[in-house]
């Protein structure tokens, strides 16, 4: 009775379009604001403190607020004091500089953020890009510095605002993230020495807070340097976030190493290339493409904490700000202020995770 | 050593720990010989050809290979690994690089080949492994039949004296192990001399010279293909060969 019956599938095979249950803005609205009570109820919450904070905020932002005047008539209006950046914004953003040759690290940093955008495409990673580079950095000193050409010398205890902060982050990140990579690779040696030296360096340095390796080495450091020999206040900093952003890197590159398959290394191996070809060519190419998103957390914070160095007494972004609200005029009118810095740090931080990602996409075609 | 030898293992011994893995191996391999290994998993058989490129250390016994004694010495060992080419079970092709890429970097960083030469060497394995027309695209983009022919076709561009064959077929989906055993089919045929580590019994049939049974860590029969699987001398051996044919 029940035998089974042999199939044979004659019907051609066709695809088929997936059941449209939603379609439309309210069909969206109604799947991702009100699928239940709980989330109805979120949405309402979340509408009405909206609300609340929104229009109150914009009406103090744009409406109220006096753009252009002094203090004295910012004091007497309700909104907010955007005179406070604008009439200061030359301190703010040049610090101790000479008025007159503020010119100057303008340029300069018109040269790095040129550069720096040009470089995003990967497609101009060329030879000649390293020689721009280098060009870039020789005016880009010559501009800070001066003193030859006609161009008037200043002393780098005047350098400070956003030149300083954009020298100390983009210094600080390109030379900390080839170190980082190579105290990975030291920390995975084979040769004992060297492995302990990397594991010792780093748990040292990643032991202390950056704010004491800068006191180190504005300090402590000096009083080791033979009589007579000084060396720059800015280097010392630059050096210390270098060691200090290094260490970390070190650890977030040796996850990915770790990550590898052993397959990797040994079909590398078995063709004859030697270690330093195994790693450049097979490993790291793979291991810091993993890394990516926590190399960039690091290189943001690390981008961040440069504000940290005027507790040795540098006047970056954040310090120039400081000292000019200390300004009678401008007292008072410090949110405006750091509102204005904070949105300096978003836009670099913003870009700085938006190239992560667009070079992750791009390196990602091979799987 | 005879001019002929292309590997000879001489009182070979290698341990885990204390897992003696690998007891007491002799195998010499003429130039131009075939050699297929089989035997049950954990016998060592992956690790023996393993050893012979030094992808595992032994710590007992002379391994020489063309004429090159293996040591601790790295220049040897890198002399040795252009000289000996390796497939793996799961292929190991560089993901990052493009098939062309695969090819070309042995060549071109070890062999010191310009690129123009290195590329037209490779696309000659390429189309020789029937797969040209992928040379430019990822290896993830490829099925696996088609990784290990580039994987086979990787190592050939380094043009090896000795081919070692890690279970080339056993990561394979049925239907594409035939494809990877044509191409090596084709390379028996050239002359190339090949270890291979295979339960294939077909394949081991059609080109072994001779066809070794490990268990233990130690070589228990070496023998005529034919002899090998019709008449079977070790008790073991009986055992597995009656296994695999049910």
């Amino acid at each position: 009775m029940n035998q089974p019956h042999p199939h044979v599938s004659t019907q051609p095979v066709s695809a088929v379009r997936p059941p449209v249950t939603s379609v439309g803005p309210i069909g969206w609205i109604k799947q991702n604001l009100f699928s239940n009570w709980f989330n109805s109820l979120l949405t309402i919450l979340t509408l009405y403190l909206l609300w609340k904070i929104v229009p109150p905020f914009l009406r103090w932002a744009f409406v109220d607020s006096r753009w252009y005047s002094d203090g004295a008539a910012c004091r007497e209006a309700d909104g907010a004091c955007w005179s406070v950046v604008g009439r200061n914004i030359r301190f703010m953003i040049f610090g101790f500089f000479p008025h007159d040759q503020q010119w100057r690290p303008l340029l300069a940093m018109l040269i790095l953020v040129g550069l720096l955008f040009y470089s995003r495409n990967r497609k101009h990673w060329k030879k000649s890009l390293a020689y721009a580079w280098f060009a870039g950095l020789v005016i880009m000193g010559l501009m800070m510095q001066g003193g030859i050409f006609g161009l008037t010398e200043v002393e780098s205890t005047q350098w400070g605002g956003l030149p300083l902060t954009l020298l100390l982050a983009v210094f600080g990140l390109t030379a900390a993230h080839p170190l980082g990579v190579l105290l990975a690779l030291g920390r995975q040696s084979r040769m004992p020495a060297i492995k302990a030296l990397s594991i010792a360096y780093i748990e040292l340095i990643r032991g202390v807070p950056l704010i004491s390796l800068l006191f180190m080495s504005s300090i402590v450091f000096p009083l080791f340097l033979p009589e007579g020999v000084t060396i720059n206040k800015i280097v010392r900093a630059q050096v210390a976030m270098i060691l200090f952003t290094a260490a970390y890197i070190a650890e977030v590159v040796r996850g990915g190493l770790q990550g590898m398959p052993k397959g990797q290394y040994e079909a590398a191996e078995s063709l004859g290339l030697n270690y330093i070809q195994t790693m450049r060519l097979v490993i790291l190419p793979q291991a810091l493409k993993i890394v990516i998103p926590p190399t960039v957390s690091i290189l943001i914070s690390a981008f961040k904490d440069t504000s940290l160095v005027v507790i040795i007494a540098l006047y970056d972004l954040l310090k120039t700000t400081q000292s000019m609200l200390t300004d009678p005029q401008w007292m008072g009118f410090s949110t405006e202020a750091y509102i204005f810095i904070a949105l300096i740090y978003l836009i670099c931080c913003f870009f700085m995770s938006n190239y992560s990602r667009r070079l992750e996409r791009e390196l990602n075609v091979s799987r | 050593m005879s001019q002929d030898n292309i590997i000879e293992m001489q009182n070979v011994h290698k341990w885990y720990g204390e897992l003696h893995v690998l007891r007491d191996i002799n195998l010499t391999v003429k130039k131009g010989e075939r050699i297929v290994i089989c035997g049950p998993s954990g016998s060592g058989k992956s690790t023996m050809i393993r050893c012979i490129n030094r992808l595992e250390e032994h710590q007992r016994g002379k391994i020489i290979v063309d004429g090159i004694e293996l040591t601790a010495d790295l220049k040897n060992i890198e002399k040795i690994r252009t000289e000996v080419g390796m497939v793996f079970q799961h292929f190991n092709l560089f993901p990052h690089l493009t098939i062309l890429e695969n090819l070309t970097l042995g060549p071109i960083w070890v062999r010191k080949t310009p690129r123009a030469e290195a590329e037209e060497i490779a696309m000659h394995y390429l189309e020789k492994v029937h797969i040209a027309d992928q040379a430019r695209k990822y290896p993830g983009q490829l099925s696996g039949g088609q990784q290990q022919r580039v994987a086979i076709a990787r190592s050939l561009c380094m043009k090896p004296k000795v081919m070692l064959f890690d279970e080339p077929t056993s990561a394979l989906d049925p239907e594409m192990v035939k494809e990877v055993l044509d191409v090596m089919i084709n390379l028996a045929r050239e002359g190339m001399t090949m270890i291979v580590v295979s339960h294939e019994m077909g394949f081991a049939r059609s080109v072994a010279h001779r066809v070794l049974f490990m268990d233990y860590g130690r070589i228990l029969e070496s023998n005529t293909p034919n002899e090998f699987f019709e008449n079977p001398r070790h008790e073991r051996l009986q055992l597995f060969i009656s296994q695999i044919l049910h």
